[in-house]
């Protein structure tokens, strides 16, 4: 791949686009006096893919809608490319594809019109062209028979897939996965994680995944943040995940099922 | 003091809906699929009921002043007084109920469940403004749906009330008789008054059905609450408008 310059050629077209940073600054999130996020501070770079691991209700999928401005920080601040991301502008300004964890189709349209709405809303191409870039993408995820079903009629995985294909139409500069492989057969897990490597190395889009596999973070992932409690408890590469000694973050990565002692009778420790 | 509040919040975010959804006129041409099926969707939810519900409005009309014309004088006059009532009354304000209760309430659910599973939000991040694929085009179906449903109604309605003037035989008065006052008494101008007003009642209660639903926030079970508030807020809307309307129109 002669690709070494910062830009984002599509995978879909010849379009160069720079790939775009996203910076959390300080960033605290609350819920009326429940506090989600604290002072989180954090940068990924362009063409990075960064994996967010943490406890189910630690705050990922929140910190995630940040980033595309779905909601608006307490404190702090959350730029993507230098653009405040709780400016309704900036998406119009830097395309960011987010796949949600539930996946979010739009349950009244067919799985082929769910690819196809933002290529025709944007008027991107023609209706030769979306053709050829929805089956392209339907392809990537095996889903070409799929293409008339409506959302209703597909498994959990299935819709995770359609909703990454329905991302990947849009030929983002940012891409963010909430859980993408949750739901998926290790065969499709390690598939998504192929698709989201691949999508990096060619096209250097910056990616962050939001995802409790361990095996698609150490493999793809070039660095790996770990929230708990609402807090950055690790922040490295994957070599310093494995060297970690931090009895939480250890404990996190490698749960031993320990029925003398089972976790839900331990005495809470106060954090 | 709260829902003092709320009545605010509500007016506000309903003005800045509609504020979104103008900027977006230019792209009605693109959207004309979306228009038509909404149109459709007026027109087949509402039109049968519409046209049930007139018949029988124009028939009790006929029916009650026959009754007290009895004692009061000529009975032809019941063209008149059903024509009159019809076209600037309840025509109007009947269709906008059916269309608060079939119409209002499925907008407020749909666009409800649409944003609690999230799907608004996919919008958003796809940079597809909600106001323009979701609400323009049923404001713009409204308007134009309005005037027919009106218009419906009050046919259905006079001649309702022409064959109970025929057929009940304390009344009997021939249709012609019957036609012929609501021809010499009532101008184009009554019944362009009763669309008119229809035509704010319709729009209103769509847009209010819209940002009730838009609004909604948490589980599936706030769908049912939106629901049950949108079809609320649009009855108190309608009486209000009505009254407000019909005395700023009789100047
Ligand atoms: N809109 C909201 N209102 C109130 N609480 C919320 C909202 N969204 C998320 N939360 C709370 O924030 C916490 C983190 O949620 P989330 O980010 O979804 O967790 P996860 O890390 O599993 O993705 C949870 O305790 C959740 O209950
Ligand atoms: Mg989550």
């Amino acid at each position: 791949m002669p690709a070494t310059t910062h830009a984002t050629r599509n995978p879909f077209s010849h379009a160069e686009t720079p790939a775009v940073g996203v910076k959390l600054e300080d960033l605290c999130k609350s819920f009326g006096s429940f506090e989600v996020l604290k002072h989180i501070t954090l940068s990924v770079e362009p063409g990075e893919i960064f994996v967010l691991m943490g406890p189910s209700g630690s705050g990922k999928s929140v910190l995630l809608k940040h980033i595309v401005g779905l909601e608006l920080p307490t404190s702090g601040r959350v730029t993507v490319d230098g653009l405040d991301a709780a400016d309704e502008t900036t998406r119009e300004k830097i395309r960011m594809a987010l796949v949600f964890q539930a996946g979010a189709l739009f349950n009244s349209l067919s799985v082929y019109d769910n690819l196809a709405l933002y290529l025709r809303e944007h008027q991107l191409a023609d209706e030769a062209g979306i053709r050829e870039k929805v089956m392209r993408a339907l392809q990537i995820l095996s889903l070409e028979n799929a293409a008339q079903k409506f959302p209703s009629e597909l498994s959990g995985g299935m819709k995770k897939r359609v909703a990454i294909a329905r991302a990947l139409v849009m030929e983002p500069q940012l891409m963010l996965y909430d859980e993408p492989t949750s739901e998926l057969d290790p065969v499709m897990s390690a598939t998504i994680a192929e698709i989201i490597a691949t999508l990096k190395d060619e096209y250097h889009v910056t990616t962050i995944v939001v995802s409790h596999d361990r095996d698609l973070a150490l493999n793809i992932g070039d660095r790996i943040g770990i929230l708990m409690g609402g807090e950055l408890k690790f922040l490295g590469t994957p070599d310093e995940l494995r060297q970690s000694q931090d009895p939480e973050v250890v404990d996190f990565l490698n749960p031993k099922i320990d029925l003398k002692n089972p976790r839900f009778k331990r005495l809470e420790t106060p954090s | 003091m709260k829902q003092l509040n709320d009545i605010l919040e509500g007016i506000g975010s309903t003005l800045l809906l509609l504020a979104r959804a103008a900027r977006y006129v230019g792209t009605l041409p693109r959207q004309f699929g979306r228009f038509v099926e909404q149109c459709y969707v007026i027109g087949y939810t509402t039109m049968p009921i519409v046209a049930v519900l007139s018949f029988f409005i124009g028939s009790v009309l006929a029916l009650e002043s026959g009754y007290a014309a009895e004692n009061l004088g000529p009975k032809q006059f019941i063209g008149l007084l059903v024509g009159l009532s019809m076209a600037r009354e309840l025509g109007p304000m009947m269709t906008a109920v059916l269309l608060a209760g079939r119409v209002g309430s499925a907008i407020t659910a749909e666009l409800a469940s649409m944003k609690v599973y999230q799907e608004v939000d996919a919008l958003e991040t796809m940079n597809i403004p909600p106001a323009r694929i979701l609400v323009l085009p049923r404001l713009a179906a409204i308007l134009v749906m309005m005037p027919v449903l009106g218009i419906v109604a009050d046919l259905v309605g006079w001649f309702g009330g022409a064959i109970i003037a025929k057929y009940t035989h304390f009344i009997s008065i021939e249709p012609e008789a019957y036609f012929a006052t609501m021809r010499q008494f009532m101008d184009f101008g009554d019944v362009g008054n009763g669309l008119f007003k229809g035509e704010i009642f319709g729009f209103v209660v769509v847009l209010v059905c819209c940002n009730i639903g838009l609004s909604t926030r948490g589980g599936p079970r706030e769908i049912g609450a939106s629901v049950t508030k949108a079809v609320v807020t649009s009855l108190i809307l309608i009486l209000v408008l009505d009254f407000i309307v019909s005395k700023a129109l009789m100047k």
